[in-house]
């Protein structure tokens, strides 16, 4: 069977939920090899590539791979297209990962999709574009396929295995180390789940009305075991840090459930979630546009529905 | 220090945007024009390092005539200079021919910096600033939510899902910024005016030096099978809060096995 590169998400030495993903959607296109890059590999970190069925485990373990943005990841990768020949290569369409896709499709000479939210056996990937309102099937034409999948595309579904493991030495070219990371600074860590890769991300916009307006949405969110987000109006007007705006110039999210509290739904917020699986939306305008992507909506208050709410879920824990 | 700024004509945020039927690319007739938005923070931030540090912003863009009105309004907010590439042969371009025909059209100018918005609002790839920085063999310092130039060193703060990374290179650089850093100027009428008279170097393909070959759709090395509008959604149930819409909410949420 046809090997396909799976590369990994990890932080901290864990292995991310999306690169789960990927592997289960790799395993219908043929057999996943996943590449780790970076440092932190471990034998946990190989069980749980594994679990998902990766067959080989390519092991570039070194600082020198991500203490330069992209570039040297690129070239880990078009070395191990170059010697392996795989069918294809997924990647997870974090800000890296899309990065990393296009400088590996300049260097291997191949047509890249990025933002997939499926692959079918025979290569052709769905795109769901322009804030969700077309739907695109498209296939790479030249070369080795590179594809960015979405996260919480594709259910993740073990198949166990234990995987080979393979060391892989690429040595960094000075091109790719023109950029040094100099140090990395945790804004904030707020124990909830990344927001691009939650399964329920509960959300704030203009209706919040202040920063502190942001205690009843984190405290929902909480319950739901969820990530929070906010719309551009919050993160704007400074109530809600930057990095978690959802919407056409932020994340793109694509939860089980988004729950959107007093955002009224501008194309810019629908952009960044139309394709959730769930839409539940509180807002006390009943003519707010997000209410027709809704599930179920409520026409209220949110300072009054969302707090009770959060009571409701905690009594029913 | 001299400095480009690259941008790109889109739809209207607020249009609604649609594929053709003949070819499948984007129907750039069908809505208004308007400078890609990120790229707008790209323009100040450069004219703020201009303003601080002085040298010559240029403007260049790729797109069909129309793509002019862009190149103008960058101008009128305080560009010196714009290069527009404008060729039928473009027509269809995929991100690599994109990246092929920014770098080359770049290559040689000797630009110090070299800036982009981080992502176009219609394709959404965030790859083209990454493509022309292998491309140019230069230094990738994208997702940057602050620039900070001393001498011929850059600093920029990485947007990442944690926070960020601070990265560091030295001319000649790329860079791409997130709206996170700045506030874009509007163009004064005095801008306005003085953008009039500024100059605008026109290139066709052959101009540029590139080989039509490598550009547009006939070259791309992705084809659209086929598309669809998505379906609309099945209305869902509204109720209005009687003092027991949270409660409603979680049986709702219940039924559906979130809690």
């Amino acid at each position: 069977m046809s090997e396909v590169l799976v590369v990994v998400e990890h932080a901290d030495g864990s292995v991310k939920k999306v690169t789960s993903e990927l592997l289960t959607l790799a395993r219908t296109l043929g057999e996943p090899s996943a590449v780790w890059i970076g440092p932190g590999y471990s034998d946990a970190a190989e069980a749980a590539l594994g679990e998902f069925g990766a067959a080989k485990v390519y092991v570039a373990d070194g600082a020198q791979y991500i203490d330069h943005p992209v570039a040297p990841r690129a070239e880990v990768l078009a070395s191990l297209v170059s010697e392996h020949s795989p069918s294809a290569v997924l990647i997870a369409s974090s800000a890296d990962g899309k990065e990393t896709a296009g400088r590996l499709a300049i260097k291997i000479n191949s047509g890249v999709i990025t933002d997939a939210i499926g692959i079918s056996a025979d290569g052709i990937a769905t795109q769901s574009v322009f804030g969700g309102s077309t739907v695109v099937h498209s296939r790479v034409i030249k070369g080795t396929p590179i594809f960015t999948v979405r996260p919480n595309s594709t259910p993740p579904v073990a198949a166990a295995t234990t995987p080979t493991k393979v060391e892989v030495s690429v040595p960094v070219s000075e091109v790719a180390m023109k950029a040094k990371v100099t140090g990395r600074t945790v804004a904030q860590k707020d124990g909830r789940p990344d927001l691009s890769e939650a399964a329920i991300v509960v959300s704030g916009g203009r209706g919040v009305g202040a920063p502190e307006g942001f205690a009843v949405i984190e405290a929902l969110a909480d319950s739901l075991g969820a990530a929070v987000g906010a719309s551009r109006a919050a993160t704007d007007a400074g109530w809600y840090p930057h990095q978690y705006q959802v919407g056409q110039t932020g994340k793109t999210v694509s939860p089980q459930l988004y729950v959107a509290n007093g955002i009224s739904g501008a194309i810019q917020h629908r952009a960044g979630m139309q394709t959730s699986k769930t839409i539940v939306v509180v807002n006390k305008d009943p003519e707010a546009p997000l209410f027709e992507l809704a599930d179920f909506g409520v026409v209220g208050d949110l300072f009054q529905v969302v707090p009770q709410l959060t009571e409701e879920i905690k009594k029913r824990a | 220090m001299k400095i480009a700024v690259c941008v790109k004509q889109v739809p209207d945020t607020w249009a609604e945007k649609k594929l053709r039927g003949d070819d499948s690319t984007l129907d750039r007739e069908a809505a208004d024009g308007v400078m890609n938005e990120l790229d707008e923070y790209a323009v100040e931030e450069a004219l703020k390092l201009q303003e601080a540090g002085g040298g010559e912003v240029t403007i260049v863009t790729m797109g069909p005539e129309r793509a002019g009105e862009t190149v103008r309004k960058a101008l009128s907010m305080g560009a010196d200079a714009a290069v527009h590439l404008v060729d039928d042969a473009l027509h269809g371009s995929d991100a690599l021919a994109t990246s092929y025909a920014l770098a080359t059209v770049l290559a040689g100018r000797g630009f110090d910096l070299i800036f982009f918005g981080s992502e176009s609002t219609d394709a959404r790839m965030s790859v083209v600033p990454a493509m022309v920085a292998e491309r140019l063999g230069v230094a990738q310092l994208t997702f940057a939510q602050k620039v900070d130039v001393v001498g011929t060193s850059v600093t920029i703060q990485r947007t990442t899902d944690y926070g960020f990374e601070t990265v560091e290179a030295s001319m000649p650089v790329v860079i791409s910024v997130v709206e996170k850093i700045n506030e874009p100027r509007y163009p004064s009428f005095k801008g306005i005016m003085a953008a009039k008279k500024k100059p605008v170097e026109t290139l066709s393909v052959a101009d540029a030096g590139l080989e039509a070959e490598q550009l547009g759709l006939s070259a791309a090395w992705t084809v659209v099978e086929d598309f669809a509008a998505r379906p609309p959604k099945a209305a869902g149930t509204i109720v209005t809060d009687d003092g027991e819409g949270g409660v409603k909410l979680a049986e709702y949420l219940a039924t559906q096995k979130f809690i």
